[in-house]
């Protein structure tokens, strides 16, 4: 009887002509995240340029853009951290010059951030399973991920996110500065609750981080031996699960808040008092 | 009731082939391998597929359907619209085979390159671990290789250069699995990053998206494992510290 052998296939990959075969609509979330993301810039550089608008005497509301305010052009009673930059600075040096870059590091290498705006800006990919748009992608080899730089530096958003709880005391002691009444004394109004709604979701998405998850506890090998952090590791694990949810929340609060003081200041309405 | 299916499935062997129409009977409650079983016993008896338990247990039925990766026995045919074509193709990132059986040997020299546990001195039944310690590990043992998570990584399915240095969620997660461990005394984070491409991951969490067993891959073992990979790497405070000995550092693992 003649044996006969049968030749292993060859080891290609489906030729496919589509590109995708996903029928959902899988581009609405990326297109979303870019306007929303792009407008929240376009607002957040405009208003932290204008260098106007940001404080309400009366009742003491300082906007998070320009928190802690530090320039010679703030007034003093919104400075409590000192007034040491120059007032009259190029226009594109915001007054808050001594955090804002850093909170903007902050989101920048946070986790949810960069996987929107891999996904929405630099197209890779769009969508799971909708091939990679990037240029890197005609180029064999030119994909390197998270391992040189610009994006190497992804890996210091443990430090960005230090500075960002600093950060979040000073936007908690603006909070506490809102109880301030028209005759000086304690008062209440909408832009207090507005402060205090923004500061506890900033709180919440800085809390919710993944390197204070590490740091809490996630660096441990075993939780048995350090039950308190492990204890505080769970607790910040439960925050965790909605880091993205805080992220997208604190942009609207700042937004909110940057907005309800600055039309207030500015005079267009007044603040909507419920005691003195 | 039962109704008349539309469906197009990849046919062909080697690369080359094509979306193939057919019309199948599809009964209330059946999933997509249901009805991919009854094409076998009708019109295509030479349709190859890859199955064997039915029940999202097993990994096998891995395949891609409208376009997501998908379990075909966990893919139900009531969520599609009953004059709704439905297309069933192999897995793009593994070579096919033939129809929609792939060929995910990678995944498996992967495997072997991982290497095993390391408990250092302690013998057997010496080492009693806590329950806390056992559920964090616990959630990556849920894993049933289906390698979807795999599939759907764009690392190697855009870039298929990267297959030779780059392992893939799947076996990114056995290593921090690994590195989790109390007992494991290797320190595991350089070859995470030099030897398994851990940097390559740009966490879009599509690994996540896809798994069948719903394990959070990226927050719990991709994530977690960048972070103690920035430790061991890129933390000049950690560097510091381990030079002046307050920061122990486990022994270095060399690649299996």
């Amino acid at each position: 009887m003649t044996q006969t052998t049968v030749d292993a296939p060859s080891k290609d990959r489906a030729q496919i002509p589509a590109r995708t075969l996903r029928k959902d609509r899988y581009w609405l979330s990326p297109l979303t995240t870019f306007i929303v993301f792009t407008a929240w810039v376009v607002y957040a550089t405009v208003r932290s340029m204008m260098g106007s608008s940001f404080w309400v005497d009366k009742y003491h509301y300082l906007t998070p853009f320009y928190s802690p305010c530090v320039s010679k052009a703030c007034p003093p009673e919104a400075a409590d951290f000192g007034r040491f930059i120059p007032a009259h600075l190029p226009f594109f040096l915001p007054y808050a010059l001594i955090s804002l870059p850093f909170l903007l590091g902050f989101r920048l290498t946070c986790y949810y951030y960069r996987k929107a705006y891999y996904r929405a800006f630099w197209l890779t990919p769009q969508a799971c399973a909708v091939p990679d748009k990037s240029p890197a992608r005609k180029i064999p080899g030119a994909y390197s991920g998270e391992t040189r730089l610009p994006l190497i530096l992804q890996n210091t958003h443990r430090y960005f996110w230090a500075i960002a709880g600093l950060i979040s005391i000073v936007n908690t002691w603006d909070a506490v500065k809102a109880f301030h009444g028209a005759d000086g004394g304690f008062g209440m109004g909408l832009g207090t609750i507005i402060l205090w709604i923004n500061v506890i979701m900033l709180w919440g998405y800085t809390l919710s981080c993944h390197s204070c998850r590490h740091v809490m506890g996630g660096r441990l090998k075993s939780f048995s031996k350090h039950p308190v952090r492990y204890w505080l590791w769970t607790q910040i694990s439960k925050l965790n699960t909605r880091h993205g949810q805080f992220a997208l929340i604190t942009l609207f609060t700042l937004a909110l808040t940057d907005a309800y003081v600055a039309l207030v200041a500015h005079g267009a309405f007044s603040d909507l008092r419920i005691f003195n | 009731m039962g109704y008349k299916a539309k469906f197009r499935v990849w046919r062909g062997d080697g690369g080359e082939g094509e979306l193939k129409d057919y019309t199948v009977e599809v009964n209330e409650g059946e999933v997509v391998l249901d009805a991919i079983h009854r094409l076998q016993a009708t019109e295509a008896p030479d349709l190859a597929v890859r199955w064997n338990c039915k029940a999202g247990k097993c990994g096998s039925c891995s395949a891609e359907v409208n376009g997501r990766p998908r379990l075909m026995c966990m893919t139900r045919m009531s969520t599609f619209e009953e004059d709704e074509t439905v297309t069933v193709t192999p897995m793009r990132t593994f070579p096919v085979i033939r129809d929609l059986v792939t060929d995910v040997s990678y995944n498996y020299e992967k495997a072997r390159e991982v290497p095993s546990f390391d408990g250092g001195d302690v013998k057997p039944g010496e080492f009693r671990m806590q329950q806390v310690d056992v559920e964090r590990s616990q959630e990556f043992r849920k894993c049933i290789e289906c390698f979807l998570c795999n599939n759907t990584c764009h690392v190697i399915r855009d870039h298929e250069e990267n297959k030779e240095h780059f392992a893939g969620p799947r076996f990114l997660m056995r290593v921090a699995e690994l590195e989790m461990h109390p007992a494991d005394v290797a320190d595991r984070r350089q070859i995470a990053q030099d030897d398994f491409g851990l940097g390559y991951c740009n966490i879009t969490k599509c690994c996540t998206d896809v798994c069948p067993e719903h394990i959070k891959i990226t927050d719990n073992a991709l994530i977690p494992m960048k972070e103690r990979v920035v430790g061991r790497r890129y933390d000049p405070l950690v560097w510091l510290g381990s030079k002046i000995g307050v920061v122990k550092r486990g022994k270095e693992t060399p690649k299996a």
